[in-house]
C-alpha cells in the first residue's frame, strides 16, 4: 500500500540524512522525497511517500519517531487530506499540428505553458499522482524532453494543524 | 567570566560528575586535553592504547554502574578507530558520551589532514550525534548528549568539536535542566494496556517471564524478582539480560535462546502467556520466527516503541520504564485480589521439571583434557558467584553465560548485540576502574584475546588486577562448531596457527602469566589467581580442541527443535 508521511522535523543540517539513511538501511522504500522550511523557519516539513504493509508502516513511523531530529510524524492517509505535486515537463512540437495539440491537452490538464523557445514548450501541471501520470500519458504522442516532479507534499484539510 | 572551549569542557564533565574518562590523544584535542591535564584532580583521565578499548572500557564502566561511559579521541582515525564501540553501544543500548575532535571549522569539507566526517559516519550507530559549530552552543550540546545517552532506551551520543572552537572563548554557564521539543520518552505504562496485561496474566495457565537487559538498564532486578515471585512464573533471561533474576533461584530455568537451556526454550515454546519484559526477541533468541511461540500470546514492556512488534507481534503492548510499569502490574492485580489457575501453573511447573531432567548442560571432566566449561564452573565456585565477568565472542562467551551463575545485575558483561571480538580485556579495565576492591574476571578465548590485547599495557599503567581467563582451545572456536555441523568439517580458517606464548607475552606486559594444562590444576590455579590481590593474572587454560557449545538451536529451527549433545 502507497503511504505519503508528513514528517515535521528540526532544520538543521543532518536531519535529512538521518531520514534518508534510515530508510536505506532498515530497507524501506522511498518512492518521493520532498523537504523545505515551514513558516517557522527552524522547523521543515518533510512529505515522503513509501510503500508497505501495514507492519512496516507501523515501523517505520515508529522508526521516524525515534529519531531525535523528528518533532512529528503523521499518516496522510489517516486523515481527510490534500495531497499535490508539481510537475514540469519539456515537450517539443514537431510542427505546427502538435504545437496545437500540446497546448490543448495541457489545457485540459489545466497546466500552464511557462516557457516556450522555438518549438519546445516547458508546461507546468499540479495535481495528485495518478493526475501527473495520466498528463505525461497523454503527452507520449509528442517528444517529451524532460521532467522534473516535486514529489508529493499534502496537508490534512480543516482547522486542525499538523 | 569567558571561558576558552576547552575549559568549557572541562566544567561541564564536572558537572556532569564525571570522575573517568577514557580516551587517546592526538592533534585536534589538544586544547582539551591540556584542560584535562589541569584538572586531572577531579577527573582521571585513563589512558587507553586503541580508541576502540577507549570505548569497551567506557561500556564496561557504564555496563557496571548505572553511570554513563566518557571517551574522548582525536578527529580521523582516532574517531574511526572508535566506530566499531560505538556501533557495540549501540547495539546493546549502553549510555555512552564520545567526544571526537575534529578539525578547524575553516578546514571541514577540504578533505584536511586527519579530517573525516564522524558526524556521518555514526549517524546509524548512534542514539544521536552532534557537531558543534559555535562555543556559544558547547555546554547546551554536551548537557544535551548527556541526557539523551542516559534517558529512555540509553545509547551512545557522539559531539564532534573542531579544534579552534575549543580555544574561541565566550560566557560559561551549565544548563539546569534541558528539554527538547522533538524528544519525551514514555516511562509510565499506559493504564489501559496495564489492565489488558493483567486480564492475560490472570488467565494464564502456561505463563513465562522473558526479562532481557532492558530490566538491568532500567535498575528493575528487585522489581522483576518482587513480580515473579509473587505470580511464581517461571523466568528466562537473554543473554543481556543474565543476572537481571537470579540464577540460583529455583523460578530460574535459564538463559533461551540459540544456547540457552532445553528448559527456557521449551517452555516458551510451549507457553501460553509470554511476559516479554526489557527484551527484543532478538533472531538469536526467537530463530525461525515464523515457529516462534505458536501457542502464546504476548505482553511486551519495553521503553522503546520500536522494539515492540518489530520482529514478533504483540497482543498487549506497554511503553515505558520496567521499573515503573512493574509495580503497576502487580498493584493492578492485588486490585482485583485474584490468581491465575494454580493447579495449572503447578502442572506447568512439573512439565517444565521434566524438561529440566533432561540436565541440558551435563558435561562430565574425564580424560586428560580441561573441559571448558568445567574452568567457567569453577571460577564461578572460587568466586563465590560474586565476580564480575565480561567476556569476548565466541564459544567460551557461551560457556560463560551457561556456567556463570549470576545471581545479581550489572556482573555479566558481554557484546550481545554486535558480538564484538575484542571487548572482553577493555571493558574489564572499565569495569575493574569502577570498582577497584571487586573480583574481575574476563572469560576470553585465544582468538578474541588477540584483538585487543595491547589493553594489558594499560593494565600495567593504572595496575589493574585482572584475572583473565582465556580458554584457549587453539581455534576460532565458534567458526570451527560451525563448519563441523554445516560445512562438513571444512575448517576454513579457523584454525589459530602460530598462537603466542600468552604467558611470556603476558610477563612482557608485567603482569603473572600461567599456563593451565591439567584439569587438576584447574581449581589451584584459580585459587591462587584469585589470591593474587593487586597483580593481573593472565591463566591460559588449554582446554579440549574440538568442544562443541550445546544445547543448540541450529539456525533456522525452531526452539523446540534443539539439538542436546
Ligand atoms: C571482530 C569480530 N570478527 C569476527 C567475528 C566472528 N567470530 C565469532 S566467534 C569467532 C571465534 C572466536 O574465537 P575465540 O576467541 O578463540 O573463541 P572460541 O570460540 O574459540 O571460544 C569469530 C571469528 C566476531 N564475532 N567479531
Ligand atoms: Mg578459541
Amino acid at each position: 500500500m502507497r503511504h505519503t508521511l508528513s514528517i515535521l522535523m528540526e532544520n538543521e543540517s543532518g536531519a535529512l540524512s538521518r531520514v534518508a539513511g534510515l530508510f536505506s538501511a532498515r530497507g524501506y522504500n522511498i518512492e518521493s522525497l520532498n523537504v523545505a522550511a515551514t513558516d517557522d523557519p527552524t522547523l521543515s516539513r518533510l512529505t515522503l511517500v513509501t510503500h508497505g504493509n501495514d507492519q512496516i508502516i507501523e515501523q517505520i513511523m515508529k522508526q521516524l519517531n525515534k529519531l531525535i531530529d523528528v518533532v512529528k510524524v503523521l499518516d496522510l492517509g489517516d486523515h481527510p487530506h490534500v495531497e499535490r505535486e508539481l510537475l514540469l515537463v519539456k515537450i517539443e512540437a514537431s510542427d505546427a499540428e502538435s504545437c496545437d495539440s500540446i497546448t490543448r491537452v495541457s489545457d485540459i490538464f489545466r497546466g500552464r505553458v511557462v516557457d516556450i523557445y522555438h518549438r519546445t514548450y516547458t508546461i507546468e501541471v499540479t495535481g495528485g499522482q495518478d493526475k501527473l501520470n495520466a498528463f505525461l500519458n497523454a503527452m507520449q504522442q509528442h517528444a517529451v524532453l524532460e521532467v522534473a516532479r516535486s514529489g508529493a507534499v499534502g496537508i490534512i484539510r480543516g482547522s486542525s494543524s499538523s | 567570566m569567558k571561558l576558552s572551549g576547552a575549559e568549557i569542557f572541562v566544567e561541564c564533565l564536572k558537572a556532569e560528575k564525571v570522575d573517568t574518562i577514557f580516551g587517546y590523544p592526538g592533534g585536534a584535542v589538544l586544547f582539551l586535553y591540556d584542560e584535562l591535564y589541569k584538572a586531572e584532580d577531579a577527573i582521571s583521565h585513563i589512558l587507553v592504547r586503541h580508541e576502540q578499548g577507549a570505548i569497551h572500557a567506557a561500556e564496561g564502566y557504564a555496563k557496571s554502574t548505572h553511570k554513563p561511559g566518557v571517551a574522548i579521541v582525536t578527529s580521523g582515525p582516532g574517531a574511526t578507530n572508535a566506530v566499531t564501540g560505538i556501533a557495540d553501544a549501540y547495539m546493546d543500548s549502553v549510555p555512552l558520551v564520545v567526544f571526537t575532535g575534529q578539525v578547524n571549522r575553516d578546514l571541514i569539507g577540504n578533505d584536511a589532514f586527519q579530517e573525516v566526517d564522524i558526524v556521518g559516519i555514526t549517524r546509524p550507530c548512534v542514539k544521536h550525534n552532534f557537531l558543534v559549530t559555535r562555543v556559544e552552543d558547547l555546554a547546551e550540546t554536551i548537557k544535551k548528549a548527556f541526557y539523551l545517552a542516559t534517558t529512555g532506551r540509553p545509547g551512545p551520543v557522539l559531539v564532534d568539536i573542531p579544534k579552534d572552537l575549543t580555544k574561541d572563548k565566550t560566557e560559561f554557564s551549565y544548563p539546569e535542566t534541558v528539554s527538547m521539543r522533538t524528544y519525551n520518552p514514555t516511562v509510565k505504562g499506559h493504564p489501559r494496556q496495564i489492565k489488558n496485561a493483567v486480564d492475560l496474566i490472570l488467565a494464564a495457565r502456561q505463563p513465562i517471564v522473558y526479562s532481557g537487559g532492558g530490566v538491568i538498564l532500567s535498575g528493575a532486578s528487585s522489581e522483576l524478582k518482587t513480580f515473579a515471585q509473587e505470580l511464581g512464573f517461571p523466568v528466562t533471561n537473554t543473554l543481556m539480560g543474565l543476572g537481571a533474576y537470579p540464577a540460583t533461584d529455583k523460578q530460574f530455568v535459564g538463559m533461551l535462546g540459540m544456547h540457552g537451556t532445553y528448559e527456557a526454550n521449551m517452555a516458551m515454546h510451549k507457553a501460553d502467556l509470554i511476559l516479554a519484559i526489557g527484551a527484543r526477541f532478538d533472531d538469536r533468541v526467537t530463530g525461525d520466527v515464523e515457529k516462534f511461540c505458536p501457542h502464546a500470546k504476548v505482553v511486551h514492556i519495553d521503553i522503546d516503541p520500536a522494539s515492540i512488534s518489530k520482529n514478533v507481534s504483540v497482543d498487549v503492548p506497554i511503553v515505558g520504564e520496567v521499573k515503573n510499569v512493574l509495580p503497576e502490574l502487580l498493584k493492578e492485580i492485588q486490585r482485583r485480589g485474584e490468581k491465575p489457575d494454580q493447579q495449572a501453573l503447578a502442572d506447568w511447573w512439573k512439565q517444565i521439571a521434566e524438561w529440566q531432567a533432561e540436565d541440558c548442560l551435563k558435561y562430565t571432566q574425564d580424560g586428560d583434557e580441561i573441559k571448558a566449561q568445567y574452568v567457567v564452573e569453577k571460577f564461578w565456585e572460587i568466586s563465590e558467584g560474586d565476580a564480575f565477568v565480561t567476556s569476548d565472542v565466541g564459544q567460551h562467551q557461551m560457556w560463560a553465560a551457561q556456567y556463570y551463575k549470576f545471581d545479581k545485575p550489572n556482573r555479566w558483561i558481554n557484546s550481545g548485540g554486535l558480538g564484538t571480538m575484542g571487548f572482553g580485556l577493555p571493558a574489564a579495565v572499565g569495569v575493574q576502574l569502577a570498582h577497584p576492591d571487586a573480583t574481575v574476571g574476563c572469560i576470553t578465548g585465544d582468538g578474541s584475546i588477540q584483538m585487543c590485547i595491547q589493553e594489558l599495557a594499560t593494565c600495567q599503567q593504572y595496575q589493574l588486577p585482572l584475572k583473565i581467563i582465556n580458554l584457549n582451545n587453539g581455534y576460532l572456536g565458534m567458526v570451527r562448531q560451525w563448519q563441523e555441523f554445516f560445512y562438513q568439517k571444512r575448517y576454513a580458517m579457523s584454525y589459530m596457527d602460530a598462537l603466542p606464548d600468552f604467558v611470556k607475552l603476558a610477563e612482557a606486559y608485567g603482569h603473572v602469566g600461567m599456563r593451565i594444562e591439567k584439569p587438576g590444576d584447574v581449581e589451584g590455579a584459580l585459587k591462587e589467581a584469585l589470591a593474587m590481590k593487586d597483580r593481573l593474572v593472565f591463566m591460559d587454560f588449554i582446554t579440549k580442541k574440538e568442544g562443541n557449545v550445546f544445547p543448540m538451536i541450529p539456525a533456522g529451527a525452531g526452539q523446540n527443535e534443539m539439538i542436546l549433545v
